[in-house]
C-alpha cells in the first residue's frame, strides 16, 4: 500500500533520512504525507542552522492541519528545499523525491543506528 | 468514533475511499480523492456532498409562518411558496444560536434546515415558544440531504430527475420520485450554482448513486470548509456564536427589524441605536504565508484587536483568508492589519465579502 524505500531509515515520527557521507537528507514519508492531506504550505529551516535529534526543524501545513517535522539526527542544516516554497504539494506527490524537505551534516552519525529500517517502519506504520 | 451518528450512505463514503472525520456528534467524510481536487470539481464541475447531518423540520399550519416571524430574524409569513429564504435564530441578548434555510414547500407547511450540531437544542428552544395550532415536527432522522453544487448542476439535476431545476436561486419544488416525496432548493454552501434535495432515508443509496452516475464528484467537509470560507459563509460554532449578533456578524440583511417582534429584537434595536461595537471581517493577507486558521492573533500595531474565527488558504486566490470580529474602527475596507501565525507576524488587509467574486 505505502511506498516505504529499502535505502532509507525512518524515524517514529514519520521523516525519512537518506544517509550519503555525512550528510543525511531528510523528508517525510509516502504514509505521513497521505495522513496529513494536501499539503498547502512548507518551511523548511534555514541553512546554517544547528539542531539536535529529536527537535522541531520545519512545519508543514495541510489543508487540514499543521504538522511540525523534526530532526532525525543532530547536526547543521547545509540547505532547505527552495522548491517547496512555490509548490509544496511536492510533498504529496514525490515525498521520497523531489519533496525532500532539508539536508543535514550530521554531528554524530552514530544516531542512524537509532532510526528505524524500512521493514521495522512498516510495522510502525500498521499498529 | 463509537459514539459519531451515521448518515444513511456511511457505506457509500467508505466504498468511495472516504476519510471519516467526527463533526458535530457525526461521522462524516473529510474528504474522498483529497479537499483540493474536490475543491475544483465544484468551483469546475459538479460535487455531491451528503448534507444527510442536518437537522430538518416541518412546520404547518394557517398560523405557521406568523410564528415563524416571532421566533426567527428574518420575515417568513411574506415568503411565497416555492421559495426559500436565510435566517437566524437568536438567544435574548440577540446573539446566534443557529443559521437556518426555511423552504415554504406548500402554501401552509415549510420545511427548516438547521445546522447539526444545534438540531436538538433549537427543537427544544422552538418547541418552549410554539403557538398554539402550529405543528412541528423534528424530521431529522427520517430525512436525507444531498447538495450539489458547481456549474455541471443543472445537467445533473436533468438527468437525475427528468426535470429543469430552477435557474434562481433561493427556489424550492416539491415533487415525488419513486411515489415518494422530495424537495429541492436552489441553496447551497459554496457559492456556485446547485441545489439541495431533502428526500427520505430509503432512497438515499439510489439518488447518492444516480448523482454519481452523472457524474458528479463526492467532496467532504475539507472541500466545503474551503468553498464557504471564499464566499465567506459564515460557519455556525466558529463566526457564529451565542454572544455575537446578526449585527457584529455583517449579516443585518437577514434581520428584519421592521417585524413587531421577534426573540432578540430588544437586543438587536439598542445594539443598532448604540451602534454595533464590532464587524465579522474578511482579512486577506498580503503575499505568501501558511494558512490562516482560527483563533489566530489579530493586530493592529503591537495592540492586539481580535482573532480569527476560522480561515484558510484560498486555492483561487493563492493567499491565506481568514473571518474576524473587529473593533468597528478597524473594521472598514482595506486597514492594515497583522495576523500572527507561531511567532511571526504576516501583513492583512480589510477586504471586501466574499472573498471571490464570483461569475453571476
Amino acid at each position: 500500500m505505502n511506498n516505504i524505500p529499502e535505502n532509507l531509515k525512518y524515524a517514529d515520527t514519520h521523516e525519512w533520512v537518506l544517509v550519503e557521507g555525512d550528510v543525511a537528507t531528510v523528508g517525510i514519508t509516502d504514509h505521513a504525507q497521505a495522513e496529513l492531506t494536501d499539503i498547502v504550505f512548507a518551511e523548511p529551516p534555514a541553512a546554517g542552522r544547528t539542531l539536535a535529534a529529536g527537535e522541531v526543524a520545519a512545519v508543514v501545513e495541510s489543508v487540514k492541519a499543521a504538522s511540525d517535522i523534526y530532526a532525525p539526527v543532530s547536526g547543521e542544516v547545509i540547505e532547505g528545499n527552495e522548491g517547496l516554497a512555490d509548490n509544496p504539494a511536492l510533498i504529496n506527490s514525490d515525498p521520497f523525491g523531489a519533496g525532500w524537505i532539508f539536508k543535514i551534516r550530521m554531528s554524530q552519525p552514530a544516531e542512524i543506528e537509532a532510526l528505524k529500517d524500512a521493514a521495522a517502519y512498516a510495522g510502525h506504520i500498521s499498529q | 468514533m463509537s459514539d459519531l451518528q451515521r448518515t444513511v450512505l456511511f457505506d457509500q463514503h467508505t466504498d468511495a475511499g472516504a476519510r471519516m472525520m467526527g463533526f458535530a456528534g457525526w461521522e462524516m467524510p473529510l474528504q474522498y480523492a483529497g479537499t483540493l481536487e474536490e475543491y475544483r470539481a465544484v468551483r469546475g464541475t459538479v460535487g455531491v456532498f451528503d448534507i444527510s447531518h442536518m437537522g430538518k423540520f416541518f412546520v404547518g399550519g394557517p398560523a405557521a409562518g406568523s410564528w415563524l416571524d416571532r421566533v426567527l430574524t428574518n420575515r417568513l409569513s411574506t415568503l411565497e411558496t416555492g421559495a426559500a429564504r436565510y435566517t437566524f435564530l437568536l438567544n435574548e441578548q440577540g446573539g446566534v444560536i443557529d443559521d437556518l434555510y426555511v423552504y415554504r414547500i406548500q402554501p401552509e407547511k415549510f420545511l427548516l434546515i438547521v445546522n447539526a450540531a444545534k438540531t436538538a437544542e433549537d427543537f427544544d428552544w422552538m418547541s418552549a415558544r410554539l403557538d398554539p395550532g402550529v405543528e412541528f415536527s423534528n424530521s431529522s432522522a427520517e430525512y436525507s440531504a444531498l447538495a450539489v453544487q458547481g456549474p455541471g448542476s443543472p445537467a445533473v439535476f436533468r438527468k437525475c430527475f427528468g426535470r429543469d431545476v430552477p435557474t434562481a436561486r433561493n427556489r424550492t419544488l416539491e415533487f415525488e420520485r419513486g411515489g415518494e416525496p422530495l424537495w429541492v432548493a436552489t441553496t447551497g454552501y459554496t457559492g456556485e450554482v446547485g441545489f439541495e434535495v431533502v428526500f427520505r432515508n430509503a432512497d438515499a443509496p439510489s439518488l447518492w448513486r444516480a448523482l454519481l452516475t452523472a457524474g458528479c464528484q463526492p467532496c467532504g467537509l475539507g472541500a466545503r470548509d474551503l468553498l464557504r470560507l471564499e464566499m465567506a459563509y459564515p460557519l455556525n460554532g466558529a463566526d457564529l456564536s451565542p454572544h455575537r449578533t446578526p449585527l457584529e456578524a455583517g449579516l443585518g440583511f437577514f434581520v428584519d427589524l421592521a417585524k413587531e417582534d421577534f426573540v432578540g429584537k430588544a437586543a438587536l434595536d439598542r445594539q443598532k441605536a448604540e451602534g454595533v461595537p464590532c464587524h465579522l471581517c474578511a482579512l486577506a493577507i498580503q503575499g505568501k504565508s501558511p494558512p490562516v486558521r482560527a483563533h489566530y492573533p489579530v493586530f493592529s500595531g503591537e495592540r492586539q484587536i481580535g482573532e480569527t474565527t476560522s480561515g484558510g488558504l484560498s486555492p483561487t486566490l493563492g493567499v491565506a483568508i481568514a473571518l474576524a470580529y473587529l473593533p468597528t474602527e478597524f473594521a472598514k475596507r482595506e486597514t492594515p492589519v497583522e495576523v500572527g501565525i507561531r511567532d511571526r507576524r504576516y501583513p492583512a488587509r480589510v477586504t471586501k465579502k466574499p472573498f471571490l467574486t464570483k461569475e453571476p
